[in-house]
């Protein structure tokens, strides 16, 4: 109890120093930019890099902490994507504020994908391993389909959705807002870096209460062993779909961020591949470590940008870096050195030898 | 008629896929892996057909056979210098690793290649085949697929069956441990099967590319997922699965073109392959595998 008192246990100071790298990061890009000493490409940057963070997080809350791999994770940012979209564009004249109807919209992203989270969460959790991922990734591209035909527009009468082909048969002075694989055109540009920089924080908010809190417990005990976890009273299938559906509704809030951040958006810029990028930010931060997935997703994001004075071969050389940075994390001789020095880390503080124990699970 | 028709393009689109899932299904069976390379494997032996034939103006067998030994020896690097040191690794570092192939394989065609799209020539003509005095035409690369696909099964079901090697890969898929203290060489075992793969990859880029003609380096991705998906819906692991499943698949797919709608024939698909998972959540021919406690 007196070790308690005078340190935060692991977790905690953990928690804390990401709070503080994502803040510390806000203050010295935001001071960046205001003094006009970062480039316009990586201002541009910015909000996809938030959007990225938040879809990083929240996959996190998937692979990492529940254990399931999930290769759908895109779907989610599109449901998001569109529905808040379409909200912000159809309170355009009721609210002026763009700040506020943005905030709208990432609800309402946040709603929808949640509910998409819950529909197909259902089904898909009943399957495990790689059955489960492929039927993400049938998920997402049933999405992606979807939204490829669907019309919808608002006029007079409300709102008028069809599939397949535009029969929404506008009244005068409607708009037509979703237009099949045309995607959503004319968007108002309402991200900005702070409110990417929100996001981030609720996102890191609500993950680790929730990783922290009995319901995350509970959720770690699934993924170590579900039967034990069953075994001893937890829902299973209740917890797993918590985890599930959180993971969802905030990708779809970091949907509607990456959304509004362009002029234009179609169902296609979220595809296998998105989903993918993702689940790579995820693998290379670590799983279940939030901040790992934080900086991989920046680091991922900025070095194709960073790698533009190679022209051509660019992606060629991300490719290697990725199979490089595989095969050497995972290679045993470096991890033992790695593990060596940790060793000498923690023999320099003895306090933190207590909580090592539990932190190794899941790696 | 239309109905007869429409079926036998499934079926041949169905072969195609089944060819790929093959690949998917061996290596998943004996590594463990989800190989997401397998499909730009696909990509790569098209190319080097399209070059050996196009350009080079050597007759289609040779190109075939060029692509499948391409290939194969890239399927062999490949698991040499990616997989192999991830052997002991996390199945979800292995997955990324296949990714960054993906990329890199796709990347490179584009250096090498550019990304104009080509114009595959037919490696098996332009003929077409009449049937029922004139009712039924039948596009002689429809026909050659088909028979290809009926022949590699054959000679797969053959090889894993009764050769030594094809043994060593069932006994690999069983029990890894237990296969090593038998003597197998699990390591050369592990390597066949990637070589088998993508030189069956190599024959379905061929096909493929024969039968929709436009070759770029993203040719091999979509085929790649839905053999993917072809493997999973049939039982992954499964040889005769992966058959049955690619052939279904091709099927459905051309059905949901021809009945419902084009637009959204890959979520028919993809809707059928949950379905599926859900009533038989190991596939149509998968193990299901019981749990003790």
């Amino acid at each position: 109890m007196k070790t308690k008192n005078k340190t935060l246990n692991k977790t905690s100071r953990m928690n804390f120093i990401t709070y503080g790298v994502v803040i510390a990061a806000y203050a010295i890009l935001q001071t960046m930019v205001s003094t006009g000493s970062i480039s316009s490409t990586l201002k541009g940057m910015l909000v996809p890099i938030c959007a990225y963070v938040v879809m990083a997080v929240s996959l996190n809350l998937t692979v990492g902490v529940l254990g399931e791999l999930s290769l759908g994770h895109a779907g989610f940012m599109s449901v998001g994507a569109f529905t808040g979209v379409t909200a912000a564009i159809a309170l355009q004249d009721a609210i002026p504020s763009g700040t506020l109807r943005l905030c709208i919209g990432m609800v309402v992203g946040a709603i929808f994908a949640a509910i998409a989270g819950v529909l197909i969460g259902i089904p898909v959790l009943r399957l495990k391993g790689d059955y489960l991922a492929i039927v993400t990734l049938a998920f997402g591209e049933i999405i992606k389909s979807i939204i490829n035909n669907l019309y919808v527009g608002v006029d007079a009468n409300g709102m008028q959705l069809s599939f397949l082909s535009d029969k929404t048969n506008l009244a005068e002075g409607g708009k037509l807002i979703i237009a099949g694989p045309m995607g959503i055109g004319g968007i108002t540009k309402l991200s900005t870096f702070t409110i990417g920089f929100v996001l981030v924080m609720i996102t890191l908010v609500i993950v680790f209460n929730l990783v922290n809190s009995r319901t995350g417990r509970a959720i770690k005990a699934i993924r170590d062993n579900r039967i034990a976890a069953e075994s001893v009273g937890i829902n299973v299938t209740k917890y797993r779909l918590m985890a599930f559906v959180i993971s969802a509704a905030l990708a779809g809030a970091a949907g509607t961020l990456f959304a509004e951040n362009y002029s234009t958006v179609v169902a296609n810029k979220f595809d296998f591949n998105t989903s993918i990028l993702v689940l790579v930010f995820v693998v290379l931060g670590g799983l279940g470590n939030m901040l790992g997935s934080i900086i991989a997703a920046a680091a991922l994001t900025i070095l194709p940008e960073a790698l533009r004075q190679f022209a051509d071969y660019r992606m060629l050389i991300y490719a290697i870096v990725l199979i490089l940075v595989m095969l050497i994390t995972n290679n045993p001789t470096l991890k033992g050195y790695l593990n060596i020095i940790k060793q000498k880390l923690v023999r320099k503080k003895p306090v933190a030898q207590t909580a090592e124990g539990g932190a190794d699970n899941g790696k | 008629m239309a109905f007869l028709n429409f079926l036998i393009s499934g079926i041949s689109l169905g072969s195609i896929y089944a060819i790929i899932a093959l690949g998917y299904t061996m290596v998943y069976g004996i590594a463990k892996m989800l190989n997401f390379a397998h499909g730009d494997v696909i990509m790569v032996g098209a190319y080097i057909c399209f070059y050996a034939v196009a350009r080079y103006k050597l007759p289609p067998l040779v190109g075939i056979l060029a692509a499948m030994a391409v290939c194969t020896v890239l399927g062999i690097i490949v698991e040499r210098l990616a997989y192999k040191p991830l052997r002991a690794a996390p199945s979800l570092a292995v997955l990324i690793t296949a990714i960054g192939v993906s990329y890199f394989l796709q990347n490179s065609a584009l250096l090498l290649w550019s990304s104009n799209p080509k114009v595959f020539p037919s490696v098996t003509g332009m003929g077409k085949i009449s049937l029922f005095g004139g009712q039924l035409t039948v596009s002689l690369v429809t026909v050659v697929t088909i028979i290809t696909c009926i022949v590699i099964m054959i000679a797969l079901t053959w090889f894993t069956g009764n050769t030594k090697m094809g043994k060593a890969m069932r006994a690999c898929s069983e029990d890894k441990g237990a296969a090593q203290l038998m003597g197998i060489n699990v390591n050369s075992t592990i390597s066949m099967t990637f070589a088998i793969g993508s030189g069956l990859a190599a024959i379905a880029g061929v096909l493929l590319c024969s039968a929709y003609p436009t070759l770029v380096p993203t040719t091999g991705s979509m085929p790649g997922i839905k053999a993917f998906t072809a493997a999973v819906f049939g039982g992954i692991g499964s040889i005769p699965g992966a058959m049955l499943g690619g052939i279904l698949l091709g099927v459905i797919e051309i059905f949901a073109k021809a009945y419902i709608s084009t637009q959204v024939s890959d979520a028919i698909v993809f809707a059928v392959l949950i379905v599926v998972l859900l009533v038989k959540p190991a596939g149509l021919l998968g193990k299901q595998v019981r749990e003790k406690v």
